[in-house]
């Protein structure tokens, strides 16, 4: 279990341009996989184009309490990349006015943003349909100022979305550390208390599985029926939906596919599941990503690998939603992992 | 020629079987698939059974395939360990019944 991110650690693959040189290297390049802008011309899906906006999604600093295996942030307390109250009041302009009807807050954890509260409140008042913040849940048993966050969360009507690798404590503590399923446990446990994730609850509680080693999912809805029971018979624990996510191959979880060889067979892995249908919802389709410094991206994970939107506007700054709409997204191999199966994305299967 | 019998990357080729025999392998493979989707059993139950079997079968490629299948089903270490031990109970139990016929034999021609 690592302590530090690949970024402390001075690692090569802290670098994007090292893991997207892998990305096109190898297999890649020999021929013996074909890329994902040839895979999805195969029918006729390149290039991919952005549709209407619907989800917003900010992240709003990299530092987190934990540090996951498989992160593909490279978060950790290490990391020092935070959004500013300038460039969170920058975010508040576009979100009173945008079309989209999710908003989704990410990090790290984004309730270590000194200026998170604030921003929720702030971002609350636009109204928008579906609010999301990204929780890992140990935050909120980490110290005691976040003890009350259920509250906070439930009084801001906030929907919830927490990572939970397995319902065991053995898998859960391998992939994100020891302690973190019990806490985790606890922490589902107040949000419960509060009225999130009962069953008639509107206060919206919703998990994120995603494999703890270099396999992909397993069907969403028999994981979600598996997590439900043992959940509720071993903790008595409510919680709506699951989404099963699959692992891209960038950062933490290259790091580990490499190290443990396990890179090769992963890719073929996410070539042969390819699903043509899960291309047409990928989420890129649908989401933009602000980076904590006000970038823009086609998504979270480019921008980790510091791909930024083909599109003239680049910044929150400069933000302009008709001119960001019909825009080329921008692809390598990691997009596989999206059109694995059933399609993976932030809200889980797409196909 | 490969210097060994077994290739892990061959087991991506499975599929390869159906250029021989379109057929046949296009009917297994339907078969195949059919099996192993959701119905009086879970796909994930009959995930387990064919951990169980590839072992008792001692097929590689088998215990690679269904290794990964019940990691991605959620199955737990201690799960997949116990399903082995059903196939290995069976396979001892299998050796040890025939013990019956080894003392019949002996009683009566010895007995």
């Amino acid at each position: 279990m690592a302590t530090k991110s690949l970024h402390k650690r001075e690692s090569d693959l802290a670098q994007s341009n090292r893991q997207l040189e892998i990305l096109s290297n190898g297999i890649f390049q020999n021929g013996e996989l074909p890329t994902f802008k040839a895979k999805i011309s195969e029918t006729n899906q390149f290039p991919l184009k952005a549709k209407k906006l619907e989800i917003l999604q900010i992240n709003v600093g990299y530092m987190c309490n934990q540090v996951c295996d498989h992160c593909h942030v490279d978060a950790g307390p290490d990391r020092k990349e935070i959004m500013t109250r300038d460039t969170m009041q920058q975010c508040l302009d576009v979100i009173k006015n945008t079309g989209a009807h999710t908003l989704d807050l990410t990090g790290g954890a984004p309730e270590m943003n000194p200026d998170f509260r604030w921003f929720v409140e702030e971002a609350a008042k636009a109204g928008i349909k579906d609010f999301i913040v990204r929780s890992n849940l140990t935050i909120i048993r980490a110290n005691k100022k976040y003890y009350d966050l259920p509250e906070f969360f439930k009084k801001h009507n906030v929907h919830v979305v927490s990572s939970m690798p397995h319902w065991t404590r053995g898998k859960t503590d391998k992939q994100r550390g020891d302690g973190v399923f019990d806490k985790s446990i606890k922490a589902l446990q107040e949000l419960n208390a509060v009225g999130y994730g009962m069953p008639d609850s509107d206060l919206r509680l919703d998990l994120v599985y995603n494999p703890s080693g270099a396999f992909l999912p397993g069907d969403q809805a028999s994981m979600e029926k598996d997590f439900k029971k043992a959940l509720m018979e071993d903790f008595g624990i409510h919680f709506h939906n699951l989404f099963a996510i699959t692992n891209l191959p960038i950062s933490r979880f290259l790091d580990y596919l490499i190290a443990s060889e396990n890179y090769e067979d992963y890719m073929y892995q996410l070539v042969e599941a390819y699903n043509p249908a899960a291309v047409t919802n990928v989420m890129c389709t649908n989401t933009l990503s602000v980076s904590w410094d006000g970038y823009l991206y086609d998504c979270d994970f480019n921008q980790m690998l510091e791909l930024p939107v083909n599109s003239k506007v680049k910044h929150i700054s400069e933000y302009n939603e008709e001119l960001l709409e019909g825009r080329n997204i921008v692809i390598s191999q990691h997009c596989y992992g999206c059109t694995a199966g059933a399609g993976s994305s932030c809200q889980g299967s797409v196909a | 020629m490969s210097k060994t019998y077994y290739d892990p990357a061959d087991l991506r080729k499975f599929g390869n079987i159906t250029e021989w025999d379109e057929e046949l392998g296009n009917k297994f493979f339907e078969y195949y698939g059919k099996v192993f989707e959701d119905g009086a059993l879970t796909a994930r139950e009959k995930a387990l059974i064919a951990l169980a079997v590839s072992h008792t079968e001692q097929c590689p490629y088998c215990i690679d395939a269904y290794t990964k299948d019940t990691l991605q089903r959620g199955v737990t270490k201690e799960e997949m360990m116990e399903a082995i031990h059903v196939g290995a109970a069976i396979k001892s139990g299998a050796t040890l019944v025939h013990g019956v016929q080894m003392m019949n034999k002996v009683n009566k021609l010895d007995g």
